[in-house]
């Protein structure tokens, strides 16, 4: 007989040197239920994932899959027990085609050769289950990041998965993909499968799950039904703290207008954008993934070239040939992906805070170790950076502080706008109340940001003005006492009243 | 502020030590003991003859491997320097005896020769977007190819005294060609750790997206990289022509594994942003003495090699455990 409690993991402890990372926590997981997993980044939530997935071993506690304890051992023996994960870094070949991910390691042969035919047409039947419009054939890299999650779900539904783990699966994808992920998520629970879903955006637990169990500092602080508790209450339950608090910062805009953008234009991207920006003030940008948002600020800054348009910044003219010459003009630009774009990992806390500086703090290209020192500490001093030292590697920094290190650099370089793009994602809310204190004491010293943010009520607790912009258009620029509603209608294309705008 | 900066400078200044203790500490040790045992347990290892001789043998491969480091941290790879080193020498070579140049003419035009070819890889690299690996393996041909045409295949003798002459000089006991490699050493450390320049190419190899967001103009940075690798085998090419008193058509063939090795054995990463100068000279000395104490044990050079293949293996394994760890 089959148990109603898939997975049963109790008095679980996991300590690492130094840390209790884990201590006897409790899960429960249901046949057909979605259960979320939340908590801050260092909750324990990973690594109570990674020991039932055969990563770690647990210290103490026990584990039932189906009632029977279980030990397990390794990652192998997790996926005989029928458990498997999706994280957000797909761990498939990318190379290989769909079909050979799904057989990796054990493709059907016929005569000592590779049998494509039942490779393919298993793999299309099981795409096919979950509704996905997806050849087999096709390499996985060439697939959106959507799609190759959907055939990393794909994959375990076709190994029958008692129980799926999706670790942020929507850190990547865009609305419409997200919701296609909901209705496979809803199929599998159909089907009986049990599923623990982890994510940092709590909308998406109310969204999906039946069961929420919040982790705090490795503690288990309570597992309840998602109907009885509210995002107050789930906030509290993870941090100590109610939602008012995180994010009532000061205010500071002023009148002086420091950057102004006429008709900027690249076609395909984006096209006729205007708008100001005033000393001190925050500037939300907000619309869905391929509105041109980020292409915007890209242009602004000289990371590219737009085809038309007027920039101002401080009465001056900016065009912009290379990020060199939005580096004079006072802007930096905190790219989305800190860690593609804005930080160079394996180098030094002192090395990443003076990289823009270092032409200006060279005598004939020799570098004043004096200066460099000084700058560092002081920004580490001023923006209360936690590091063992200024030469550590940012890579052994949390998000936080590197967020921090990124801001310092700008700062260093005397920048007076800055640009962040979506600064606060993949990180918790601890550290996200820690980067909204630094637009605090950024604006507070009469620098202006521009905040890219596809999460609404960050943009609208945090910005003076929200700009709203659809498929490389400007679709509107509303006050902060505008309603979520109304901008995702802008940025769905649709007027505030309600109809479709009309386009020619 | 009060007397915080302060203990942070005492701690950062620690921790910095700390630092370059653990990347090349591990491998300084694995040389002094070799050295030390050398001295002890070989027969003819520590007489100054043998030791001179030693450095010398170290030298070229040893300048070599300074470009190379460079071209490795800023995570790419240069196969042409063998090529570069051999054109050098080559183009020096014919300028005395074809063209009757002066040394020095003649030297300068080999160096400007070899550094072209540098610079050629950067554009192929930057602008092409040719992968390092590609584009170097396509020049280090084309290059060779270019050699064999302007030399008939054939090798090139009758170079003036004056000129092989430099090579067996000496300063105050030290060989000239010593020398000139911890000359170009100190000025490539120099570059590495206290110029913008050298700062550039370890953000390029960390993270070439952040730097150019951070207004590093990229091209020029790569453009120098690789002109500087080909400056350094350049400068080794006319070391070598000096040390043969002739230039070879062959000359530096396969050159570019053992400098890359020098630079991997003494804790460079090929995936960018981590290797020293200090770490890659004492990875070029550790080769010559285990090749040197070898060859005084009678020990069959076929098996050297896979000593010394073996090194190679081991030095990044280390490495890789000592990352793990922490």
């Amino acid at each position: 007989m089959e148990h109603v409690d898939i997975v049963k993991m109790t008095g679980i402890s996991k300590a690492f040197p130094g840390v209790k990372a884990l201590n006897r926590v409790n899960l429960t997981v249901k046949k057909g239920e979605v259960h979320g997993l939340v908590g801050e980044n260092g909750a324990g939530k990973s690594t109570l994932i990674k020991i039932l997935m055969g990563a770690y071993q647990k210290d103490e506690g026990q584990i039932f899959v189906d009632g029977q304890e279980v030990e397990i051992t390794g990652p192998s023996v997790a996926k005989q027990l029928g458990l498997g994960a999706v994280y957000q870094e797909i761990t498939l070949a990318p190379h290989l085609s769909v079909g050979e991910n799904f057989f990796l390691g054990k493709l059907p042969t016929k005569n000592g050769l590779v049998d494509w035919a039942t490779v393919n047409s298993v793999a299309r039947e099981t795409l096919e289950q979950l509704d996905l419009d997806i050849d087999p054939r096709l390499r996985l890299k060439d697939l959106t990041v959507a799609q190759q999650e959907m055939v990393a779900i794909a994959k375990m539904v076709h190994e029958r998965a008692k129980l799926v783990v999706f670790d942020e699966p929507t850190a990547l994808l865009t609305t419409e993909e997200t919701d296609q992920l909901f209705e496979i998520i809803r199929r599998l629970k159909e089907d009986g499968v049990a599923v623990i879903y982890i994510s940092h955006r709590l909308e998406e637990i109310f969204r999906i799950c039946d069961t929420v169990t919040v982790l705090k500092d490795g503690e288990w602080v309570g597992t309840l039904p998602v109907s009885e508790v509210d995002e107050d209450r789930l906030i509290s339950m993870m941090v100590g703290r109610t939602l008012e608090d995180i994010y009532s910062i000061k205010r500071h805009k002023g009148q002086n207008v420091v950057l102004e953008v006429r008709g900027l234009t690249k076609e395909p991207r984006f096209r006729d954008i205007s708008f100001e920006l005033h000393q001190g003030e925050i500037l939300g940008m907000f619309g869905l993934v391929g509105s041109g948002r980020t292409d915007v600020v890209r242009a602004i800054f000289g990371a590219t070239k737009p085809d038309a348009g007027e920039i101002t910044i401080n009465g001056k003219r900016h065009n912009p040939e290379s990020p060199q010459d939005g580096i004079n003009m006072g802007i930096g630009f905190l790219p989305e992906d800190r860690k593609l774009q804005g930080l160079a990992l394996k180098l030094s806390v002192q090395d990443n805070i003076n990289l823009v500086v270092y032409p200006q703090i060279a005598k004939l290209g020799i570098i004043d170790g004096d200066e460099k020192k000084n700058r560092a500490l002081r920004y580490i001093d001023e923006l209360r950076i936690r590091t063992p030292s200024m030469v550590q590697r940012v890579d052994r920094l949390s998000g936080g502080n590197q967020q921090k290190v990124v801001v310092s650099k700008w700062l260093n370089a005397e920048s007076e706008i800055f640009i962040f793009d979506e600064p606060t994602t993949g990180v918790d809310v601890g550290a996200k109340m820690e980067i909204y204190k630094i637009f605090e004491a950024l604006t507070a010293r009469g620098a202006s940001i521009i905040l890219i943010s596809s999460y609404l009520p960050e943009v609208l607790g945090l910005a003076d003005r929200i700009l709203v912009m659809h498929e490389g258009n400007l679709a509107g620029i509303v006050g902060n006492d505008a309603t979520e509603e109304e901008i995702m209608r802008l940025a769905s294309g649709l007027d505030r009243k309600g109809t479709k705008e009309e386009r020619v | 502020m009060n007397g915080n900066p302060k203990n942070a400078t005492a701690q950062a200044a620690r921790t910095r030590f700390k630092g370059s203790f653990i990347a090349e500490g591990t491998i300084l040790v694995v040389f002094l003991v070799l050295f030390v045992a050398s001295a002890i347990f070989v027969r003819g290892f520590f007489t100054p003859h043998n030791l001179s001789n030693l450095v010398r043998q170290a030298s070229i491969n040893g300048v070599i491997a300074l470009g190379m480091t460079f071209v490795i941290v800023s995570a790419g790879i240069d196969l042409s320097v063998g090529s570069s080193v051999g054109f050098a020498g080559m183009l020096a070579a014919l300028m005395m005896t074809r063209f009757g140049m002066g040394i020095f003419p003649a030297v300068l035009i080999g160096l400007i020769g070899g550094t072209l070819v540098g610079l050629v890889n950067g554009i192929v690299v930057f602008d092409g977007k040719v992968p390092p690996f590609i584009a170097t393996l396509g020049s280090m041909t084309v290059v060779r190819g270019v050699i064999m045409l302007i030399s008939g295949a054939r090798m090139v003798s009758g170079l003036p005294r004056s000129f092989t002459n430099f090579a067996q000089l000496t300063v105050l006991g030290v060989p000239s060609l010593v020398l000139v490699w911890f000359s170009a050493a100190i000025v490539a450390g120099f570059i590495m750790r206290k110029t913008v320049f050298g700062r550039n190419i370890y953000a390029m190899g960390s993270n070439p997206e952040a730097a150019r967001l951070s207004g590093i103009n990229l091209r020029l940075n790569y453009y120098g990289i690789y002109a500087f690798s080909a400056l350094m085998s350049s400068i080794a090419g006319i070391m070598l022509t000096m040390r043969l008193a002739n230039a070879l058509p062959t000359a530096g063939n396969g050159y570019e594994l053992d400098a890359i090795a020098a630079c991997v054995i003494g804790g460079a990463s090929l995936n960018g942003a981590e290797g020293t100068i200090v770490g890659t000279v004492i990875g070029a000395m550790l080769m010559a003495t285990l090749r040197n104490s070898g060859t005084l044990l009678g020990i069959d050079p076929f098996v050297l090699q896979i000593l010394i293949g073996a090194l190679i293996v081991v030095a990044v394994l280390i490495d890789q455990v000592q990352k793990h760890k922490q």
